[in-house]
């Protein structure tokens, strides 16, 4: 299959988008959401030829010597301002980028068969906005899709708006509820923020740069060597500072917090767990699997620009890390599942720019050194994988709200007798992000903690140490719905297992969950296309199966059966337990700055200042130029009788001055 | 008894005074009209008596006090059509009550 099929996969959900939005209101509601489904079957069919073509059909040409460079499909130009500065929309197929797709295209489907089922009422009727669903859907999706064969920054950045819009209309779905409106406003308003550095960002790095394109500033000509290239576009910076730091890590730093404000890293996450008012499948699709990895995205895309200049990748490594493990801390103890699966998806990402921030040149800038390599990889198969199971996670979720009607734990436990589908679905999710082999989440997970035990011991030990926490919490969940004790059959229908359409999705995504660890990432995935040799490595292998299963043991002990353990350790850890459950009163903060120090302490003195002085200057000269006026109204008056007479006085006082003058 | 300017000049001047206070005054808008004319007229009588007791070999006084004559005679006409038909729409001709245009 030809490369150039990249634009139809493009093509597909943006008409799809909008056809459905123009027209599916006239349509039958079902009608919408199979169409919708079908497009998105063929697109997903065409981008696995694609990438299959990518990857393997060694006749395309972008394997050279056994490396897989990039291929630009088309690169038209957009706009052009000057002759140097132009903006172009194009595509271009690396190993990510075809990856991507594949990853992209199949949750999406997905999510697009599991609505069928998820966005109806109990009697199978479509919900209202059913079509504008839909419409949203292939939207995000077209815009996920042009986010990642994206040829240049501009473009991404672009794309990045769109993919924040497409989250701001599914999360805002329920418009209704004042929760998701403002959850909505929140995502939208917080990513903007971040958008607002990764837009100066890229404005520093093209100045120096002049160029947006990703070929020229870490690609190169065919055969270069993509870390001398971006030696070279550092360079050409002349070793400009500011504040002390090079303009460069400035440029890198701001586009990381782009990227950290998609992929809510601390302390820009505070978005993402208020997203969840949105349908679940949304949740699936947007803020679990897709979306907000286009954060470490777009480190990735950038990475030899970051290896270059390590400062910048420095505050990358640190801020992952500590994500990672202040999310896991706080998934530990929510009570409600799509929360708790929020803070998981936070964690995990938060390992993937961990796992690509690890790496650094060594011995001049050639070749990135051993387990360093292996850490931009181990990030992707880990965003492939992590993708795939979170997916199925929140989809189980979503099945067990329909089932049930509460996001709440209490309201759940021992579902594993009505929901066995589910509750297996479920527990392979658990398993594969636990990373218990041969589950994916073993073999990726695995070689990230590989990566930061060769960056440095703590790293390692700090990162191990998560990964048993995801392992606790993913079992606390697990054990609390469907396990603890005998479930209470509230309404008139005990829950069961959804109809297929739900059902098919979650048996598709746990099996992909069980295999796709086996996916050759090494040979596929590499930062510079060459096959990167790894084996495992026993030793942090066979610990972190240890931790994970201490995780899963700990979460048995306490959660398995109904017991008092976990409430003795709430009552013992109170003050702790209060500070995980309303994460660190990180919200209460923000509100805190923008509320009273933003709002009350800037903003309102601006306010006055504005009205009391700017304002108040120009409304003192209206007010006086009207009093005047009302004063000498009345000189116009219409009588002619008057005019007469004031002309008469006025002609006789000037008749008497100029007697009076002239007698002086 | 010999004619002096002076003798024209004041009744002239009486006749303008009046045409003063009449057109203050008055309300009617044909008593105005009246006062209009005298204080036209006292200006004619002016210039007929300066054209005739200072520059007696010229006569442009006399030609623009007829001029000024007809003038009058035509404004008369216009300004009494104008108040006859003020008084057919509006039956009255105090010019305090008219005050339907205003804004």
């Amino acid at each position: 299959m030809p490369l150039s099929y990249t634009i139809a996969v493009i093509a597909i959900p943006l008409l799809m988008f909008l056809f459905l939005g123009l027209v599916g209101v006239k349509m039958d509601k079902k009608l919408t959401g199979v169409l919708g489904t079908i497009g998105m079957l063929i697109t997903t069919v065409l981008a696995y030829g694609v990438a299959l073509t990518y990857f393997f059909g060694a006749d395309q040409g972008q394997m050279a010597d056994g490396v897989r460079s990039a291929v630009v499909v088309f690169n038209p130009d957009w706009l052009s301002f000057t002759k140097t500065l132009v903006v172009r929309m194009g595509i271009m197929l690396d190993p990510i980028a075809a990856m991507m797709l594949v990853v992209i295209t199949t949750v999406s489907l997905m999510v697009h068969l599991y609505s069928l089922g998820y966005m109806c009422d109990h009697h199978g009727h479509a919900e209202k906005g059913f079509q504008r669903y839909y419409a949203f859907l292939a939207l995000f999706t077209f815009s996920m899709l042009g986010l990642v064969v994206a040829t240049n920054l501009f473009q991404i950045f672009i794309f990045f708006e769109m993919v924040g819009v497409s989250s701001y209309l599914l999360i805002g779905f329920y418009y209704q509820s004042p929760a998701a409106v403002h959850a909505s406003k929140k995502a939208f308003i917080v990513t903007r923020l971040a958008d607002l550095f990764f837009l100066l960002g890229i404005m520093i790095l093209s100045f120096y740069t002049g160029t947006f394109d990703f070929d020229k500033l870490v690609f190169g000509p065919e055969g270069a060597n993509s870390l001398e290239v971006a030696q070279s576009a550092i360079a050409s910076s002349h070793g400009a500072t500011f504040l002390g730091c090079s303009v460069m890590a400035w440029a890198l730093t701001f586009i990381f917090i782009g990227g950290a404000g998609k992929s809510a890293m601390y302390p820009l996450h505070i978005w993402l767990p208020d997203a969840m008012e949105g349908p679940t499948p949304v949740s699936a699709l947007i803020h679990a699997a897709t979306m907000v990895v286009a954060g470490v995205f777009l480190v990735a895309r950038l990475f030899p620009l970051y290896v270059i200049e390590q400062g910048a990748m420095e505050i990358v490594c640190v801020t992952g890390a500590f994500t990672a493990f202040y999310a896991a801390a706080i998934a530990c103890v929510q009570s409600d599942i799509k929360r708790a699966l929020a803070f998981s998806t936070i964690s995990q990402i938060a390992f993937m720019m961990t796992s690509l921030a690890v790496s650094s040149a060594q011995g001049g800038l050639i070749e990135i050194h051993g387990g360093h390599g292996l850490g931009f990889m181990a990030s992707m198969f880990h965003l492939f994988t992590h993708a795939m199971f979170k997916a199925l996670l929140f989809l189980c979720a979503g099945a067990i709200i329909h089932a049930v009607h509460s996001n709440e734990n209490s309201q759940m436990h021992g579902l594993h007798k009505y929901m066995p589908i589910t509750s297996i679905a479920f527990l392979i999710g658990c398993l594969a992000i636990a990373g218990i082999p041969p589950f994916a989440g073993f073999w990726s997970k695995d070689e990230i903690l590989v990566a930061c035990y060769a960056k440095g011991m703590g790293w390692g030990i700090w990162m191990s140490m998560v990964a048993g926490m995801t392992a606790f919490y993913m079992f606390r969940i697990y054990f609390l719905i469907f396990h603890w004790r005998q479930h209470e059959v509230h309404t008139e229908h005990a829950p069961s297992d959804q109809p297929w359409t739900m059902t098919l999705p979650l048996i598709i995504l746990a099996t992909i969950s069980v295999v796709a660890g086996f996916v050759p990432a090494h040979d596929l995935v590499t930062w510079d296309g060459r096959e990167l040799h790894t084996q495992l490595n026993w030793t942090v292998a066979g610990s972190s199966v240890l931790i994970a299963c201490i995780g899963i043991g700990l979460a048995y002990k306490m959660y398995f059966k109904e017991n008092e353990l976990p409430d003795k350790l709430q009552a013992r850890f109170s003050g702790l337990w209060e500070a995980a459950y309303r994460r660190f009163y990180m919200d209460e903060l923000y509100q805190f700055i923008t509320h009273k120090v933003i709002f009350q302490g800037i903003c309102k003195p601006i306010a006055k200042f504005d009205r009391g002085i700017i304002d108040g200057f120009f409304n003192l000269l209206a007010a006086a130029t009207g009093q005047a006026a009302y004063g000498i109204r009345r000189l116009q008056n219409g009588s002619i009788q008057s005019y007469v007479y004031l002309y008469l006085v006025g002609a006789l006082a000037l008749a008497v001055i100029t007697m009076v003058c002239v007698l002086i | 008894m010999n004619l002096t300017l002076l003798m024209y000049l004041v009744p002239s001047l009486i006749m303008f005074g009046c045409g003063v206070y009449g057109f203050l005054t008055r309300k009617n808008m044909i008593a105005i009209m009246i006062s209009l004319e005298l204080m036209l007229n006292s200006v004619d009588i002016n210039f007929v008596v300066f054209n005739r007791y200072l520059f007696p070999e010229q006569m442009e006084g006399m030609f623009f006090t007829l001029f000024a004559i007809a003038l009058a005679a035509a404004e008369t006409a216009l300004a009494l059509a104008i108040i006859i038909n003020v008084f057919r729409v509006a039956r009255k001709v105090d010019i305090n009550q008219l005050t339907k245009l205003k804004f």
